[in-house]
């Protein structure tokens, strides 16, 4: 199993009730709300943290990032990318991950990624996302090609990192003279991609057909068999076989010392009035040609008001369906072995506190974490056969079939 | 009355008219009563003999709009609109092939040919503008490609691609060799396309009218984002009362229709996304541009701003801007008449 520390940085010194008043706290949320001093005391909280996760056990530290919300303070997750692949030794920097149609130039992407990778000596791992509707917005990109410069500036950087320059790109979405970067990835043929998603069948085709590992972010435990039902399928008729190794899940999982204490904070998780990417107006979260054409009725009712939040589900309901799943590290084990055992992912990661939850709670969770509850899992995933495409050797793609070489560096 | 629906509902418009007879304290902003149940075609309308229209807003729903007789109170105001009344309408479908695209065009009425571009929301199919300008005009009304059902051209990338669409469109038009010169009417978004076109065939017109059109940069203000509002509530921002919403689309527009709007919406996106609702240099251009020019805006347009209506005057070579009082930006339905009036005037002059 490959094991990781997630959190999306919160920046839980914004006054929530102006978000209230407001009625959104994503977007259109003013930054005058920012409070810089608490941001720059959190953004080093954060860093002790991974610091820390690493400590105690964790195989990787997953980092995402989010414009114009609270919700995520991480605006690059390349520059704290950076800051990991210097400050620490061992861990997986997992990039879940890199926006790509807002790239207005995948190939600087490319060479940050690169960077990236030589500074940890071939530690990371540089998943893509499409973005969420809000960040279109935020950055000023056109949502109507927000899949089809996805894959435009996905090739190019797969290009960028595997053939030798200089070349030529001339694509409808990006075009370039010369793409010659003297910054490769230290990892060949490339760093690992893996992709994460929530809703879109067509991410999970493109990641399935890639043969990239999918990583189903804190989705219920039906929803998740679903995916991995259309990810096999595809695997099959693409030429291999799914399974584990490409099979990744974010468990928004909070341990403490007591049930009470655990139950308390993981209600943080429902700080967002239950969005996890921040209460919006459905347009920002979805805007024209940004979703799927097969969601459009449901959507237009959910945008003006005519149907409920498909997202939106009570804490309760979330305990039930262990979308969320708290407590003391002897009651989450036997949890977190049914989802491996009914999704069988082999990449798990913890999203361990959100909100307002004390930084102290926060250190306690991950020291529980990775002093009780990893190594049961560990446990679980040989018994189980979830070997992670580390373990397994898994080629990283189908375009590189050949099983990935360790990087040697002195 | 074109049709059997639209006389039996003129016989129910009688009966109902004594209830809702005009007085004077009533404002001349539109009034809409919820008369009728079972109609089914949008947009039928039927003429009672004081001057005021019925309209089918949608399926089970007619409004009494008292438009006309607003107007006739204010000394016969919207007298040429009133003699045109009585014509029957029909309207026929064609299908026209440009770019690849097999393009809807609607044509009803007889006389010179006025072509009318629809807003970026796209349009009803039938409207009291429209059928008022076909009592004295040919009209004809192509939902742009992308929108209101119209097959999506993928490479399309700019408005100024749609208006050299459009010129094809009039190579193309029959109705244009037989029936004389066109005057190119642009509602909002469409009055952006018709000013690129006329930039680019300066004395192809016979006349162009641009109402609240797009395409210019404000200096004080901004052009209204509809990205990030609710298609609702940008269809709402663009009328200056609630009433000229709920006649054009009822209270609660179908799902049928926001799904239109996103669909229309998506495309506004695709090909006018960044800059929004402007092209920098077509200011630079206006002034070659011979065909003579009337500027009509709405006094209350929340989505562009009227000085981008001065703006256009200023920069077109022959230019008069008409503001019209009650209406926003879409003018054509919320002051039906008072438009029809200012195109037909403008429009039959030689």
């Amino acid at each position: 199993m490959h094991l990781m520390y997630f959190t999306e940085q919160p920046m839980s010194a914004y006054p929530a009730d102006e978000g209230r008043t407001f009625g959104a706290t994503a977007l259109m949320f003013s930054n005058k709300h920012f409070d810089p001093v608490a941001g720059s005391r959190l953004y080093n909280e954060y860093l002790e943290h991974y610091r820390l996760a690493e400590e105690v056990g964790f195989d990787g530290i997953m980092l995402n990032e989010h414009h114009n919300a609270p919700f995520c303070m991480q605006a690059k997750c390349n520059v704290f990318a950076s800051i990991l692949a210097a400050m620490t030794k061992r861990v997986k920097i997992v990039l879940l991950g890199n926006p790509l149609p807002l790239a207005d130039n995948p190939v600087r992407l490319a060479e940050e990624l690169a960077m990236i990778d030589m500074v940890s000596r071939g530690r990371l791992v540089s998943g893509f996302v499409r973005g969420g509707g809000q960040e279109q917005l935020a950055t000023g990109v056109n949502p109507a090609y927000n899949r089809e410069r996805f894959e435009e500036a996905h090739e190019l950087i797969v290009k960028a990192w595997t053939q030798t320059g200089p070349f030529r790109w001339e694509g409808p979405h990006y075009q370039h003279r010369v793409v010659n970067p003297w910054a490769l990835p230290l990892q060949k043929p490339h760093p690992r991609v893996w992709i994460p998603g929530v809703l879109s069948k067509e991410t999970i085709v493109w990641a399935a057909r890639k043969r990239y590992p999918y990583i189903a972010l804190s989705t219920a435990i039906d929803a998740t068999k679903k995916i991995w039902e259309l990810y096999d399928q595809v695997a099959a008729e693409t030429g291999y076989a799914g399974g584990p190794e490409y099979r990744g899940y974010l468990q928004r999982c909070h341990v403490a010392e007591t049930e009470e204490k655990a139950l308390e904070n993981a209600r943080q998780f429902m700080w967002m009035q239950g969005e996890f990417t921040g209460l919006a107006h459905p347009v920002w979260s979805s805007p024209s040609g940004y979703f799927s054409p097969s969601y459009r009725t449901a959507f237009v009712e959910y945008a003006v008001g005519r149907r409920s939040n498909p997202r939106g589900a009570a804490f309760e309901d979330q305990l039930r369906d262990q979308q969320i799943v708290a407590g003391t590290p002897r009651t989450v084990i036997p949890k977190l072995r049914r989802l491996l055992e009914e999704t069988r992912p082999s990449i798990l990661g913890f999203w361990a506190s959100d909100g307002f939850v004390k930084n102290e709670d926060a250190r306690t969770c991950i020291r529980l974490l990775g002093q009780e509850v990893l190594p049961a899992l560990r446990e679980m995933g040989k018994e189980l056969g979830l070997w992670s495409p580390f373990e397994a050797n898994a080629p990283v793609s189908l375009a590189f079939p050949e099983p990935a070489r360790s990087p040697v560096t002195s | 009355m074109h049709h059997a629906r639209g006389r039996a509902l003129s016989g129910a418009a009688l009966l109902l008219l004594t209830l809702a007879a005009p007085s004077p304290s009533r404002p001349a902003a539109p009034r809409v009563d919820t008369l009728l149940q079972g109609l089914q075609i949008p947009w039928a309308l039927a003429g009672a003999p004081d001057g005021r229209l019925f309209v089918t807003e949608r399926p089970g729903r007619a409004a009494l709009r008292g438009l006309l007789a607003a107007g006739a109170r204010r000394g016969g105001e919207y007298g040429s609109v009133r003699a045109m009344s009585p014509m029957p309408v029909t309207w026929t479908s064609h299908t026209l092939s440009v770019a690849g695209i097999a393009l809807p065009v609607a044509r009803a009425g007889a006389g010179p040919p006025v072509l009318v571009l629809h807003h970026d929301i796209g349009t009803p199919p039938r409207l009291p503008f429209y059928e008022a300008l076909a009592r004295g005009f040919t009209v004809l009304m192509p939902s742009h490609p992308g929108y209101d059902g119209s097959p999506r051209p993928d490479w399309m990338r700019s408005v100024r691609d749609m208006a050299v669409l459009y010129q094809w469109l009039l190579g193309e038009l029959e109705p244009t060799r037989e029936l004389g010169r066109l005057t190119l009417v642009g509602l909002g978004f469409g009055g952006w396309i018709a000013a690129e076109l006329a930039t680019m065939a300066p004395r192809a017109l016979h006349r162009l009218v641009l109402v609240g059109a797009m395409g210019i940069k404000p200096e004080r203000g901004e052009i209204a984002d509809q990205a990030l509002v609710s298609y609702i509530d940008y269809v709402r921002l663009g009328f200056a009362g609630r009433a000229g919403f709920e006649a054009a689309f009822g209270a609660e527009p179908a799902t049928s229709q926001l799904e239109q709007w996103d669909l229309n919406r998506e495309m506004t996106f695709r090909i006018a996304w960044k800059p929004y609702m402007y092209n920098p240099t077509l200011p630079h251009l206006l002034g070659g541009i011979v065909t003579p020019t009337l500027v009509v805006w709405g006094r209350e347009d929340r989505i562009v701003p009227l000085e981008c209506g001065e703006r256009y005057a200023k920069a077109l070579r022959q230019a008069r801007l008409e503001v019209v009082d009650g209406a926003g930006h879409f003018v054509e339905m919320e002051q039906p008449d008072a438009l029809a009036r200012l195109v037909a005037g403008f429009a039959g002059k030689e």
